[in-house]
């Protein structure tokens, strides 16, 4: 009702200045608070006044969760928006709704607009294609987990500075910072997301089977391998040395990291501009810790964020404005600026060549470890990406069984089985729920 | 001398009852029933397939040792709560009670936190707790405890409990000090004549005529803890860590909301609302027996 109501003013405006007499009108729901905030709303008014055609309305509509559950009451009330900025855990929701959404590539075919999915950097656009290679919806801010190093805490600790690049190589550099007395040695952001998926994919081990449910829902993880096991009995084995100091499932620990409480952190390469901003100390950022004894590693990383899903039900003249607002969003200067404003990857080659070429990454070094990272190697069935059913329910089992560990209550391989098990009923149950 | 007012119109009674019967049924009824018939679907987010499973969902729940362990969590969370809200608030208010000086200043200092907003409250204690920049973590820390209710459990617990029953002691306390006025003083004097002690007093006079006032706290702090205790929860520990605070509402808003499993949220709702019912039925049928009024 709100919304409608803005709306009607916003229209009114228009209408009263003159400027347009019949403009098309397309909602934009999204999630970006803050700088973030503006930037959307400055990438919808260069749009906008970039032709007279069409008007786009981005509206914040509170988190990622938030809005998604918004979107999804406007959907059965039958008013969604055009345009819904959705995360990467809700793409399996968002696939399979099919009667809900409408694909970009045939969108795009139908409005006879230009499009390439080629153009699109592929470890971005792999998570949101479908088996066949269409794209579903349009990447739009897309980070990855790096890992960030305190320079100065480990110089104090009589180090040279450099990040460890291996887990074994780690283990000894956070043994020094601890005699040193660092408090907190290592934190981490995310945990399921840097410690499982990204651990996954980076060694190239399935998190799931069918190419970690990208190639259909009938899927099961397999994340209780023994490589997995290792994994989290060793960051398990740190928190009881003193050496991993677990924050909380969201980034909590970012704050931690450039307060100085914490001298290293593994969490979103999108937290380089707060960290940039608010450290007082000299840091760098890296690839993350691999095992150097697990055959492929490093593989390349996979990505979180969201991406714009289009809603079912509009007119055809409402979709050609969102095709138009997708090339212009796509465009190499977009990217460029929405690439070093924000501290995101850019969505296409091009805009990473340019920004490349600009020598960006040379004045801000680190900018580029997140791309680079991404585009590692070229990514294989195991690390192109994921697509769980209510994966947003699946994550919060793996977190809590994690913290189980981590707590000391549970070994590490009961806690992979039961995640496992917890999480294959939860799939079971998207299965069937959708099926087509 | 019971007042008893008689209505002789035969619709007037209806009408003035109609505005309360119309929001009860808009927002509890048909809400409740919508959640029953959907507590027999299994449906995808957006609504588009619809699949009647009959039991599924209630089948699913009881073989889910996640959800079996939120309700022990919510009988310890409910427990303590209660438990805890009711005797210090009791304990106050029998403190209160005897203030002769500045009385006003401490009752409404008690009754402040009342007004204070569940989400509020569990921000604040939050801050006052948290790990790495509460001023109380930096006490207790100091003390040589590790304190880190992110990851572990019963400090969670501990940690949501207190902010709830802060909230909650205000309420308690209001009804107690009622109560304790209302005691005939000549009673109690009686008794002081008669050589017993303060504890004495307390506990064979005053105690038990105060019963009917905690046994209704008792019902509505019960409810309290199963349902209002929601924003505290949400805005600290969101049912973590490894769902040590996940009470049975707060598992229902994740499912449905959160993770978009509506079938499966609408059945633990439906198990939740006859675990109320039958509460308050046993509350009153078998305790209330027990209270002398």
């Amino acid at each position: 009702m709100r919304t409608k109501i803005r709306v009607g003013v916003l229209a009114g405006a228009v209408l009263l200045s003159g400027t347009a007499g019949a403009q098309t009108e397309i909602q934009w729901w999204h999630s970006m608070q803050g700088a973030l905030n503006d930037k959307v709303n400055e990438l919808a008014n260069g749009f906008n006044a970039s032709q007279k055609e069409y008007k786009v309305v981005a509206i914040f509509k509170g988190q990622y969760p938030e809005s998604m559950t918004a979107a999804i009451a406007a959907f059965r009330a039958g008013n969604a928006p055009h345009i819904l900025q959705v995360f990467e855990v809700g793409t399996a929701t968002m696939m399979s709704a099919k009667g809900a959404i409408k694909p970009v590539y045939e969108l795009m075919k139908e409005a006879g607009e230009p499009f390439d999915a080629k153009n699109y950097l592929p470890a971005v656009a792999g998570y949101y294609t479908d088996s066949k290679g269409n794209m579903l919806s349009l990447p739009f801010n897309s980070s990855t987990p790096v890992f960030y190093v305190n320079k100065d805490a480990l110089k104090k600790a009589g180090l040279d500075g450099t990040a460890p690049k291996t887990w074994k190589e780690f283990a000894v550099v956070a043994g020094k910072l601890k005699a040193a007395g660092q408090q907190c040695v290592y934190s981490t952001g995310w945990p399921a997301w840097v410690h499982v998926e990204n651990f996954s994919a980076w060694h190239n081990l399935p998190i799931g089977t069918r190419e970690n449910g990208i190639a259909g829902t009938d899927t099961e993880f397999k994340i209780n391998s023994p490589q997995h096991v290792r994994h989290v009995q060793m960051l398990a084995d740190f928190a009881k040395k003193g050496l991993f100091t677990y924050s909380g499932r969201k980034n909590e620990a970012e704050a931690r990291f450039f307060s100085g409480e914490c001298a290293m952190l593994t969490s979103s390469s999108g937290a380089q501009a707060n960290i940039r901003r608010n450290a007082k100390f000299d840091f760098s950022v890296n690839f993350l810790p691999y095992h150097d004894d697990i055959k492929g590693a490093p593989q390349n990383s996979i990505i979180g964020g969201a991406s714009l899903w289009v809603m079912t039900g509009k007119k055809p003249a409402e979709y050609r404005g969102v095709t138009k607002f997708f090339s212009y969003l796509s465009s190499t200067s977009v990217q460029v600026d929405w690439h070093k404003s924000t501290g995101y990857v850019p969505i296409t080659n091009a805009a990473y060549e340019v920004t490349k070429k600009d020598g960006y990454y040379e004045k801000v070094p680190g900018a580029d470890i997140a791309v680079r990272q991404l585009a590692n190697k070229a990514p294989t069935p195991n690390s192109k990406g994921l697509r769980f059913g209510n994966y947003v329910q699946g994550r919060e089992v793996i977190e809590e069984e994690m913290e189980g560990v981590f707590a000391g209550k549970k070994d590490a391989k009961a806690a992979m089985d039961a995640a496992v098990r917890r999480g294959n009923e939860i799939l079971k149950k998207f299965q069937a729920a959708n099926k087509s | 001398m019971e007042k008893r007012v008689v209505f002789r119109s035969a619709w007037l009674p209806y009408a003035l009852l109609a505005p309360q019967i119309a929001v009860t049924i808009v927002f509890f009824f048909w809400p409740a029933a919508q959640a029953f018939w959907y507590s027999f679907q299994i449906q995808d987010a957006f609504g588009i397939n619809k699949e009647f499973v009959g039991l599924r969902n209630f089948a699913d729940l009881i073989h889910d040792s996640n959800y079996l362990a939120s309700f022990q969590t919510t009988a310890i969370f409910s427990l303590l709560v209660a438990g805890s809200g009711i005797a210090i608030s009791l304990a106050l208010a029998a403190m209160a009670d005897r203030v002769l000086r500045g009385a006003l200043a401490y009752k409404t200092l008690l009754i402040w936190p009342y007004a204070v907003a569940p989400a509020v409250a569990g921000v604040l204690w939050a801050f006052l707790f948290a790990p790495s920049i509460g001023i109380v973590t930096y006490v207790i820390r100091k003390a040589g405890y590790n304190w880190d209710w992110v990851l572990q459990g019963d400090q969670a617990m501990l940690l949501v409990v207190m902010a709830a029953t802060w909230k909650q002691i205000s309420y308690n306390f209001l009804f107690f000090l009622a109560g304790l006025q209302s005691i005939p003083r000549s009673l109690v004097e009686a008794a002081a004549i008669d050589g017993a002690g303060p504890a004495r007093r307390f506990w064979t006079i005053v105690f038990p005529l105060l019963s009917p006032t905690t046994f209704f706290l008792l019902v509505v702090n019960i409810v309290y803890a199963f349902f209002d205790t929601f924003g505290v929860i949400d805005s600290t520990t969101q049912g973590g860590p490894a769902g040590a605070t996940q009470i049975l509402v707060y598992k229902v808003y994740y499912d449905g909301v959160k993770a978009g499993d509506l079938g499966g949220s609408s059945a633990q709702s439906v198990i939740l609302m006859l675990i109320v019912i039958a509460l308050t039925v046993a509350q009153f049928r078998f305790i209330e027996r027990k209270v002398q009024y």
